[in-house]
């Protein structure tokens, strides 16, 4: 892989990062403020949708940004509204959302334009366009730094910026403001903010509603920034790994971008590259120690031992197999599914706690009854 | 404390919840410059008006049943299993390797040991999140969405690389041999002198399905192991006090939950298709988180809200076809009901309740 591939694979994963890192940002908010949301999948489509209907009729991606976010907040309030007011279950209301989300979004979007659930492509106005940074053609010839600058810094929309943007203004306000201060309390500890006097039901809806406004950007960046127009289902799951990428976190700002950006790079590395060849000696080494591990870590009991050594039981299997068809200094391609589902699998590893144990906020899914 | 009667609360408060559901969808569809009362119509006739209908409709009903029941069971252990899709997907596949491995003689040999093979695939994809939850308390919802799309990826992989036949360009394997046939409703009405329509897909896994109702209520209300999963589902101290390992509940309720979701695999891939093809769940899994709710988590329930979901499934595609109403219709009607009778029933029940006591108040 030469330099220039490189920076292009970066490139496309800076962009393909920003709609996870927007919605990671808006999960962690509402998670931290103990409102568990796995509607992000069913905001963000539902952005994505409007923003890019908006912006097609009226030909203003800031008038379809405006709108994408507006809907955003009004399924976050909703959520709100079943898990805050009506103490009803957080996972369910999340499930409701994702599913009124990915329906309403083809009705409407067939009603409107006929189009099978799609709208019309963005052009001009539509979308917002790449930010060229000073110099950027200037500095191309320079070698290394000049591609460096030109391609990965410079000549992202507008909303890239934003999402990276939004990394330390999370932080500062989760952790240098009363107010984050007070969000973090309601998710470990509400009844204490309540003895506090300090209102859990209006510190909730906050969190859910910052939830709504990240939400949003993240599926208008999807519809005008990313792609040009809406397609029926184009989350396609992306609200999911950015679910993933909160519980890589461990529910922190900063790891969230690293989560993010390293699944960026596995979507860039999974569009480019239909498979990724690897010494098969090296493929079947990590596979091997892998399976030590999980029986290692599973001596002490018979159930541990019959699960783990189940699964270390299937990656031996697999590195035979690999072992046997292309020998053991052989290449073995990597399928390219397998690339897309490892942040699924990566964060059931940090789930099981084999690698880092994550630990939720201690009141998240809860929802709080007051004294009497 | 007062309570209301029961069968407010089994059947007022549901009831209550679906016409909101109804109204909310039904404005919809005047939303997008259509006419209710004509979709209802279309629908009716288009799930019940002919056998042909009855087929698509019980045919539906039978997967819901399935994977409802999966959620159900879940549910009294008060787990909320959200991976049906990825364990029916996965039961798929062990009723293609069971129905492709042997050249079957007769269906009566091959349904038995399909459904073995369903069950065992499907329960074994939940036991990864199980066992994540009762060992190492990984919240079960988020395993189960992961190991969703991981099985997606791994069908996708298996059918294209592996499973396919060389020379077919579709993503799926080759037809299972005629052995391995079902016979349909048409094939089993036929000796009664009932003509049932030909092209319907509804099969002998609708008496499956209801057969695991039953089996199901037994389990649940009539066994030992029943009552300790019901316990550990209303207060995991009380259930550790008596002696129930929650470890133990927690890996047979999912491995239960997980066969139900792969039994749907006999109708869908056994009984309709007749070979394995990619995206077969087609959403069924998610369906019977509605049912379930739906359902209230009783094998009744889940049979009356299967039919239900059956009856919009079927009547949804009717719509498509004949009033240009996206068939995605009946994920917004899902999505309200799942709303309605999941997270938003305090909204309907706190004020019933006020009533009931308000007019017990008024008797006495």
């Amino acid at each position: 892989m030469d330099f220039l591939t490189l920076i292009q694979i970066l490139d496309s994963a800076v962009r393909l990062a920003t709609p996870l890192l927007l919605a990671c940002l808006a999960g962690l908010f509402s998670e931290r403020g103990g409102i568990f949301d796995i509607g992000l999948e069913g905001k963000m489509l539902a952005a994505a949708m409007l923003s890019a209907s908006v912006a097609a009729v009226t030909g203003n991606v800031w008038l379809g940004m405006f709108a994408g976010v507006g809907i955003s907040i009004l399924l976050a309030l909703l959520h709100g509204l079943a898990s805050i007011t009506f103490r009803g279950d957080q996972l369910i209301s999340g499930v409701a959302i994702n599913f009124l989300a990915a329906g309403l979004t083809v009705v409407i979007g067939q009603s409107w334009f006929g189009l099978g659930g799609r709208t019309p492509s963005l052009m001009g106005e539509g979308r917002f366009k790449s930010l060229e940074w000073p110099l950027a053609e200037t500095l191309e010839g320079i070698p290394i730094a000049g591609p460096l600058y030109s391609e990965l810094i410079s000549g992202h929309t507008f909303l890239v910026y934003v999402a990276l943007l939004a990394v330390p203004a999370s932080w500062f306000i989760l952790f240098r403001t009363r107010f984050g201060l007070r969000l973090r309390a309601v998710g470990e500890n509400p009844a204490a903010v309540d003895t506090a006097g300090i209102s859990v039901v209006r510190l909730r809806y906050a969190a859910v509603a910052i939830c709504g406004v990240l939400c949003g950007l993240a599926g208008v960046y999807l519809a005008t920034g990313l792609a040009a127009g809406f397609v029926k289902d184009m989350t396609a799951g992306r609200g999911f790994i950015a679910l993933a990428a909160l519980i890589f976190a461990k529910w922190r700002p900063w790891h969230a971008m690293g989560a993010c950006m390293l699944f960026g790079v596995l979507e860039a590395l999974s569009n480019r590259y239909q498979s990724i060849e690897a010494p098969t000696y090296i493929i079947v080494a990590i596979l091997i120690v892998m399976a030590a591990g999980l029986v290692w870590s599973s001596r002490k009991s018979l159930l541990d031992l019959a699960v783990l050594g189940g699964v270390a039981f299937l990656l031996v299997t697999v590195g035979t197999v690999s072992l046997f068809s292309s020998g053991l200094f052989g290449q073995t391609a990597i399928p390219g599914q397998f690339i897309q589902a490892l942040p699924y699998i990566l964060t059931v590893v940090i789930l099981a706690g084999f690698v880092g144990k994550a630990t939720p906020p201690r009141a998240g899914g809860e929802p709080y009854v007051k004294e009497r | 404390m007062d309570k209301m009667p029961k069968w407010a609360d089994v059947l007022l408060i549901p009831f209550i919840n679906l016409l909101l559901a109804f109204i909310l969808s039904g404005l919809v569809i005047l939303a997008i410059g259509k006419d209710p009362l004509v979709a209802i119509k279309t629908m009716v006739e288009g799930s019940f008006g002919s056998t042909n209908a009855w087929g698509y409709t019980l045919y539906y009903a039978t997967n819901y049943i399935f994977t409802g029941l999966a959620v159900a069971i879940a549910f009294h252990a008060r787990m909320f299993n959200i991976g049906g899709e990825g364990q029916a997907a996965i039961g798929g596949l062990g009723v293609a390797l069971v129905c492709l491995a042997v050249d079957w003689p007769h269906w009566t040999l091959a349904l038995p040991a399909a459904t073995i093979g369903a069950a065992i695939f499907g329960a074994g994809w939940a036991l990864i999140p199980a066992y994540l939850q009762a060992r190492r308390g990984s919240h079960i919802v988020i395993t189960t969405i992961m190991f969703n799309f991981i099985s997606a990826a791994l069908m996708g992989y298996l059918l294209v690389n592996t499973l396919k036949e060389p020379g077919n360009m579709a993503a799926e394997t080759r037809d299972f041999p005629a052995g391995a046939h079902l016979p349909s409703f048409h094939e089993m009405l036929a000796p009664f002198g009932v003509e049932f329509s030909k092209h319907a897909p509804a099969n002998i896994s609708f008496l499956l399905a209801l057969l695991c109702c039953f089996l199901f209520w037994v389990l649940i209300w009539r066994t030992r192991l029943g009552f300790a999963i019901r316990s550990f589902g209303h207060s995991e101290t009380a259930a550790r006090y008596a002696g129930i390992s929650p470890t133990k509940i927690i890996m047979i309720s999912m491995m239960i939950s997980g066969a139900l979701a792969g039994l749907m695999a006999i109708n869908n891939v056994m009984g309709e298709s007749e070979r394995l093809i990619l995206n077969s769940v087609e959403g069924a899994g998610f369906i019977g988180i509605a049912v379930a709710l739906m359902g209230r988590s009783h094998p009744v329930g889940v049979f009356l809200a299967a039919l239900l979901f059956g009856f919009l499934t079927q009547g949804g595609a009717e719509l498509q076809l004949w009033e240009n109403i996206p068939r995605e219709l009946v994920v917004v009607i899902q999505a309200l009901v799942i709303l309605f009778t999941g997270a938003l029933d305090n909204m309907v029940r706190a004020p019933v309740e006020r009533l009931f006591l308000k007019f017990k108040k008024r008797v006495a």
